[in-house]
């Protein structure tokens, strides 16, 4: 059996390059990226909302959408009109959020990549048998694609994409269509696939969670523009603008007015209530601050100093309770809304009704401030 | 009554007797109609995966002219072949007219729209991202075309029942272009109405029953392979 190909650590520099990125569709501009930079061997996550041209983005990338104007380069290569693109193409590979199998065998269609570049027919199977044992679907090999299940299916589009030994992998929303526990377990095998070969990946998906999980940077993109571009802690903990917030899930945004600062630490005065931020901002600075409701706590009322860690406690009352899955979201009305998310275990503990007084805590790094 | 079951009589005679002027009837009508076929397949497929899969001013009029040729009466088609072929005509040089090639062209002008329509039919039904697929996955523009149509190939396989069954029960353009000549040009429709306009119910009758059993064995065997590509 095969040994994994290794990521191509030959030459130096970004694997893709895009400056002045700009793609018309049907007369609207749908992407405007001014520069773009894919490091080699990093898993690049493109977050945005339905529409926002991620698709289009990792199209682009992938030379399957013509730029209306711009540069790209790959692996330092200028692709241009004359360019021969065919055998540039063959140098990455793509996954679609639909599995897109041939109406043959699964065996055939993980082949079919390798076939089309007309590798030596040994190696074509040593190759495949790799890949499919790889991805958990050999024993499927003969089977017909359209005898297979969504995540059958969708092991082997990864294994037809794998098999390619691309230098860049580009995966469009793979899990989109498929069930929760189905989407869980083929992330858990991409994961461990990604950090074996090492492979360059740019990697699209409205989902969050796939975004945290999978990422090295993230990308934020919206109205075919991109936000921001960071790490995934600093996007997701330090959403630059409000709406790249929302997207991030900061449930909780809230204008206010730094007061103070002292020692990084920026005392705040939203309506009704001061809380203490981690910020360098000065005081005078309109800003939003911005709370995530897994980092804010509940507690039961109670007078006196805090035993927690946290440094901002505020007294509300519950006026609003809606389930999410295994969690309970609680809107806290505090002189402002703050939402905060607790397991339905700990919501029955509480007993939490409508109308109750409860009190919240968050620390002061847990909150991100947004200059206004 | 006794004419109907007098003619079955006779013609199972005929054909169990593999009479010769039957045989060669026959024959001809599989030679004419496959190759018009086969031709209508070659000009059809090929346009109706350009239509599929390009867009262009004049599409539309283009497609809803080829939709007009899947419905073409053969008469008008002979009618028009006849006058590109007359003696004097553009084409008078060739001296096809009363030839079997001037059938197979005739036929041809009736089957290929049928091909290019049910092609592009056939084409459009594939999920428009699978292009995107074939060309991510290191397709050549030629290996994108090829794996589409294979894609397709069950539905083009209806095209090309229907572009057959079209043609060789067609009767009208093959008596035009034709001209119904004993040994030439006599095909198994021309026949039969020649033979039942003289009365002679019989061999009437046993072309019918070949003439239905051709159309019911191609078609036959054309579904077993079209069936097979099913899932289980």
């Amino acid at each position: 059996m095969n040994p994994p190909p290794s990521a191509t650590a030959k030459r130096n520099g970004p694997a893709l390059q895009a400056t002045g990125l700009v793609v018309h569709l049907g007369g609207r501009t749908v992407l405007e990226v001014p520069s773009l930079t894919v490091e080699r061997g990093e898993v690049l996550a493109i977050i945005g909302p339905n529409g926002s041209g991620k698709s289009t983005l990792l199209q682009a990338l992938a030379l399957l959408v013509p730029l209306t104007s711009g540069e790209l380069r790959f692996e330092g290569e200028s692709v241009h009109r004359g360019s021969d693109l065919v055998a540039l193409r063959r140098r990455m590979a793509v996954v679609f959020q639909e599995p897109l199998l041939l109406n043959m065998s699964l065996r055939e269609n993980v082949t079919l990549g390798l076939r089309l570049r007309g590798l030596p027919q040994s190696q074509v199977a040593c190759r495949a048998d790799f890949w499919l044992q790889r991805f958990g679907i050999a024993s499927l090999a003969t089977h017909h694609a359209r005898a297979l299940s969504g995540g059958e299916a969708q092991r082997a589009s990864l294994a037809r994409a794998f098999a390619l030994e691309p230098e860049v992998l580009f995966l469009d929303e793979p899990f989109a269509a498929l069930d929760a526990p189905t989407r869980a377990e083929l992330i858990e095998s991409l994961v461990a696939v990604l950090r074996e070969t090492g492979v360059t990946t740019v990697f699209v998906t409205h989902d969050r969670n796939e975004a945290l999980a999978l990422g090295d940077r993230v990308g934020v993109l919206m109205g075919g523009r991109l936000r921001q571009l960071d790490r995934p802690e600093v996007v997701f903990g330090a959403p630059v603008d409000l709406e790249v917030a929302a997207f991030v899930g900061m449930e909780t945004v809230l204008p206010g007015r730094v007061l103070a600062q002292e020692e990084s630490l920026a005392l705040v005065q939203v309506s009704g209530a001061r809380v203490e931020v981690v910020s360098d901002l000065p005081p005078g600075r309109e800003v939003l601050v911005c709370l995530r409701p897994e980092d804010v706590t509940l507690h039961a009322p109670r007078n006196g100093g805090s035993s927690s860690s946290a440094r901002n406690r505020l007294r509300g009352r519950v006026s609003r309770l809606s389930p999410r899955g295994a969690l309970v979201a609680v809107t806290v009305e505090c002189g402002f809304p703050l939402v905060a998310t607790v397991t339905r275990r700990s919501a029955l503990d509480m007993a939490l009704s409508l109308g109750q007084q409860v009190d919240v805590t968050f620390k002061a790094s847990a909150a991100h401030l947004i200059p206004r | 009554m006794d004419l109907i079951v007098d003619g079955f009589r006779q013609a199972m005679a005929l054909m169990l007797g593999l009479d010769r002027e039957l045989l060669r009837v026959t024959r001809l009508s599989l030679q004419v109609s496959g190759s018009a076929t086969f031709l209508s397949l070659l000009i059809g497929i090929p346009i109706g995966t350009f239509l599929a899969l390009n867009r262009f001013p004049g599409r539309r009029l283009v497609i809803s002219l080829v939709n007009t040729g899947m419905g073409l009466p053969p008469v008008v088609v002979g009618l028009f072949v006849t006058i590109m072929l007359w003696r004097n005509g553009p084409l008078g040089l060739l001296h096809l007219l009363y030839t079997p090639t001037a059938m197979v062209i005739a036929q041809c002008v009736i089957a290929a729209p049928i091909v290019t329509g049910l092609t592009l039919a056939a084409m459009q039904s594939l999920n428009p991202r699978l292009r995107l697929q074939l060309l991510a996955l290191g397709a050549s523009r030629w290996q994108m075309l090829w794996f589409l149509v294979r894609e397709a190939r069950l539905p083009l396989l209806a095209a090309v029942m229907a572009g057959f069954g079209g043609v060789i029960s067609e009767i009208g353009a093959s008596m035009m272009v034709g001209g119904n000549i004993l040994g030439q040009t006599r095909v198994l429709t021309t026949a039969t109405v020649m033979e039942t306009s003289k009365g002679n119910f019989a061999l009437a009758i046993a072309l019918s029953i070949v003439l239905l059993l051709l159309v019911y064995a191609i078609n036959l065997f054309l579904t077993h392979i079209q069936q097979q590509g099913r899932a289980p």
